[in-house]
């Protein structure tokens, strides 16, 4: 299923493109961090990559394939959790693949003690703190196994040591062999779990380049100016 | 499928409590035996007589004519003489015995502006309340109090529906008498509904005695031929009993307002 | 009026234990129309909030007017169907208690299901991208949504009740307010406010209000210590 090429891709809702013809190939393996202003198309991107809505041009390869030929997972920026318990909303997500019953608990225990969460199963999902309702979330895509881990602002509105427990998870989740996509605003996390950053602005791939020489020589005026903090935020709906 | 409906029936059953162990019998009758509080007198005594349990559904002699016709009663007790022999002649009867009678009063403001207590007899009193432009209440809702309501007028030669006065309540006795009293108006009643009715503002009995307000009341089997499941057994028993010395006993001792209301008739 | 209400007052005190079966009657009638309407309509609701098909906003539609359904009209319906001359005719259901509970049930079941498909749809909304990537089928989300929104969806059960013990047009005509067998709260109100006695109506509907101001404290109750709990 990788290299995952993109080509061409874009999005318009109502005749104002947000992404505007954009080409992309990422491989399968390491953490590729998603970065640009707001506004750019960051989320939609992973969005049209997990096939929630329909591209209005443009085409997705997956390796040979034009869909994926493993499973996916995505972690939303405002996790959905159920009125259920922390064991609950792990284990409902692995009811769909062909498992027998002892195997869903086993799995989602395990996956619960790996996040830290194993002292939480029983209790209520929508009672834990912002970074434990994180840390369930990523521990409910982790159990499902997936190739591809398409992560939306994982920290967002995190307290440094909740986004450090974070990113330990995903340098773990790297470290079993699943590809990780993820978009940020914390350009220090970027620089933290990246192998690989992805500057988006204007509707296209800006530039693509390792973490290391992404952040030192940045090629492109625009993410030299997004590093600096001087890039307006209203670029992206420049015309 | 069939056998599911069967067990949902069973399952409704169980969950409405029904009891099998009592024999039952459906009886549909009118308003006025069962507000007059006559069945809550009556019934007890059948029972221990026969031990019998008697469900009476009671609404206007009409749509208890149309229950029985359905097939959904099992014995009648109602006073319209002239749709009850219809209704044995078109084969939906078995028989009709006499059973007692009441007798219908006129009911009206107590100052009697229409001048009723003067008229003499109804059908003199109609067209007063007529020519005075009274207001009248009829029932409209093709019961046997209504049925004899509109025969007076034909007497009288009045058609009221052309009277401004003339309203149709299309209810019972209990809510064109509750009508009747917010309204100060006349109205047509069996004289038991009215004893036993408790909300009567400014209204009294303005004519009473007229042997054309006599109010025969009938007890009628519904056809097992018509309709085989109906409990024969049962319903005859009822209507054997209500003209029994023991049943006439009970109906004559009956009383509404310290009235009797009912006068049992039944022939020897 | 006051007056009224002052021997309203007096006759509770004196009432005996026809008034407890009366009351006992509408209560056994009523949750059972209700337990039924909940299993048939919390289900319906659900799946008409997730399941995408030709005509379903008619459907919709429908079952929001049917919310309105004028209780004497599903009476006369269900009074067709159960008479002896009606196609269920031969389980001699009419005049019974088993009836009055198939007329309630076909009055709760489309609110309820309509309360509830919107309830589920609202939830559903937030949830569908996750769901989808996860793979869970109709049927399988029916059942998670039913479960996450099972506090909300006690507004749903509540209407419902409200409406079964509340509602005396259908009763009335397919139980017949028979004395001691099929008389409820509403047809006993019904039956006392035609015999002129506005007294004991009042105190009838003192109780019938007191008894569903009850059910539903209950209910609020159980919510509210719920959502403590699970959030």
């Amino acid at each position: 299923m990788f290299p995952l090429r993109i080509t061409g891709l874009r999005f318009q809702p109502n005749g104002r493109a947000v992404l505007d013809g954009l080409d992309l190939e990422v491989s399968g393996e390491g953490i590729s961090v998603v970065l640009g202003p707001n506004g750019t198309g960051k989320t939609l991107l992973l969005r049209l990559l997990a096939g929630l809505l329909p591209a209005d041009g443009g085409t997705i390869r997956w390796g040979e394939a034009a869909s994926p030929s493993e499973r996916l997972a995505m972690v939303f920026q405002q996790p959905m959790l159920l009125r259920m318990s922390v064991f609950t909303n792990v284990e409902f997500a692995l009811r769909p693949q062909a498992l027998t019953s002892a195997e869903r608990h086993r799995r989602t225990n395990e996956v619960l003690e790996r996040v830290g969460l194993a002292h939480r199963t029983g209790d209520c999902a929508r009672l834990l703190s912002g970074g434990e309702r994180q840390r369930l979330a990523l521990a409910r895509a982790w159990a499902m196994r997936p190739r591809l881990l398409l992560l939306d602002e994982p920290t967002a509105s995190l307290d440094p040591s909740a986004t450090e427990a974070v990113e330990r998870i995903i340098r773990e989740i790297r470290t079993e062999g699943a590809k990780v996509l993820m978009t940020t605003h914390n350009l220090g996390q970027a620089t933290r779990l990246a192998d690989d950053i992805i500057f988006l602005a204007n509707g296209r791939v800006q530039e693509h380049e390792s973490a290391q020489r992404f952040f030192a020589r940045p090629q492109s005026p625009a993410a030299r100016a997004f590093l600096q903090g001087e890039l307006p935020w209203r670029i992206a709906f420049d015309h | 499928m069939a056998h599911r409906f069967r067990s949902l029936v069973t399952l409704l059953s169980l969950l409405a409590g029904v009891a099998f162990a009592q024999e039952t019998l459906t009886v549909a009758s009118t308003t006025s035996t069962e507000q007059s509080g006559l069945f809550g007198w009556i019934l007890p005594k059948f029972e221990q007589a026969t031990g019998i349990k008697a469900h009476v559904v009671a609404v206007g002699t009409g749509q208890a004519l149309e229950i029985g016709r359905r097939g959904d009663a099992d014995v009648l007790l109602v006073h319209d003489r002239v749709a009850e022999d219809k209704f044995v002649a078109e084969g939906y009867g078995s028989y009709r015995l006499d059973v007692m009678y009441n007798d219908f009063v006129v009911i009206g403001p107590k100052a009697d502006p229409a001048k009723v207590r003067a008229a003499g007899n109804t059908v003199e009193a109609l067209k007063s309340i007529a020519a005075n432009q009274q207001t009248f209440i009829s029932r409209g809702d093709k019961s046997g109090t209504n049925a004899a309501e509109l025969r007076l007028w034909k007497q009288a030669g009045i058609d009221p529906k052309t009277l401004a006065g003339y309203k149709e309540a299309g209810s019972g006795m209990g809510p064109t008498l509750n009508m009747a009293a917010s309204l100060n108006a006349y109205t047509l009643s069996d004289r038991a509904t009215w004893g036993a009715f408790k909300n009567r503002g400014e209204l009294d009995i303005v004519l009473a005695g007229d042997p054309i307000l006599f109010n025969p009341y009938g007890v009628i089997p519904v056809n097992p031929q018509r309709h085989p499941h109906v409990k024969k057994a049962a319903a005859e028993r009822f209507a054997q009993w209500l003209t029994s010395p023991a049943g006439q006993e009970a109906i004559a001792a009956f009383r509404a307002d310290n009235q009797p209301v009912f006068f049992p008739n039944a022939k020897k | 009026m006051s007056q009224t209400l002052l021997d309203a007052l007096a006759l509770l005190g004196s009432f005996d234990h026809r008034l407890l079966e009366i009351v006992g009657l509408s209560l056994r009638v009523s949750l059972s129309a209700l337990t039924i309407g909940t299993l048939l309509g919390l289900p319906l609701g659900a799946w008409l909030a997730v399941a995408r098909f030709p005509g379903r906003g008619g459907l919709i539609v429908l079952l929001n007017a049917l919310m309105g359904l004028p209780s004497v009209v599903v009476g006369v319906l269900v009074y067709l169907l159960l008479s002896r001359s009606g196609p269920l005719g031969s389980y001699g259901l009419l005049f019974s208690p088993a009836a009055m509970i198939v007329a309630q049930s076909l009055l709760v079941v489309p609110l309820i299901a309509a309360v509830s498909r919107q309830i589920v749809e609202d939830a559903w909304k937030d949830y569908a991208p996750e769901f989808s990537l996860i793979g869970i089928g109709r049927m399988q989300a029916v059942v998670l949504l039913l479960t996450d929104c099972r506090f909300s969806l006690t507004v749903a059960t509540l209407a419902g009740l409200g409406r079964a013990m509340s509602e005396v047009g259908a009763v009335m005509i397919v139980g017949g307010n028979i004395d001691g067998y099929t008389r409820v709260m509403t047809t006993a109100i019904a039956l006392e406010t035609s015999k002129g006695d506005l007294a004991l109506s009042i105190a009838l509907g003192l109780v019938l209000m007191s008894l569903i101001l009850g059910l539903n404290v209950a209910a609020y109750s159980v919510r509210c210590w719920a959502s403590r709990r699970y959030g």
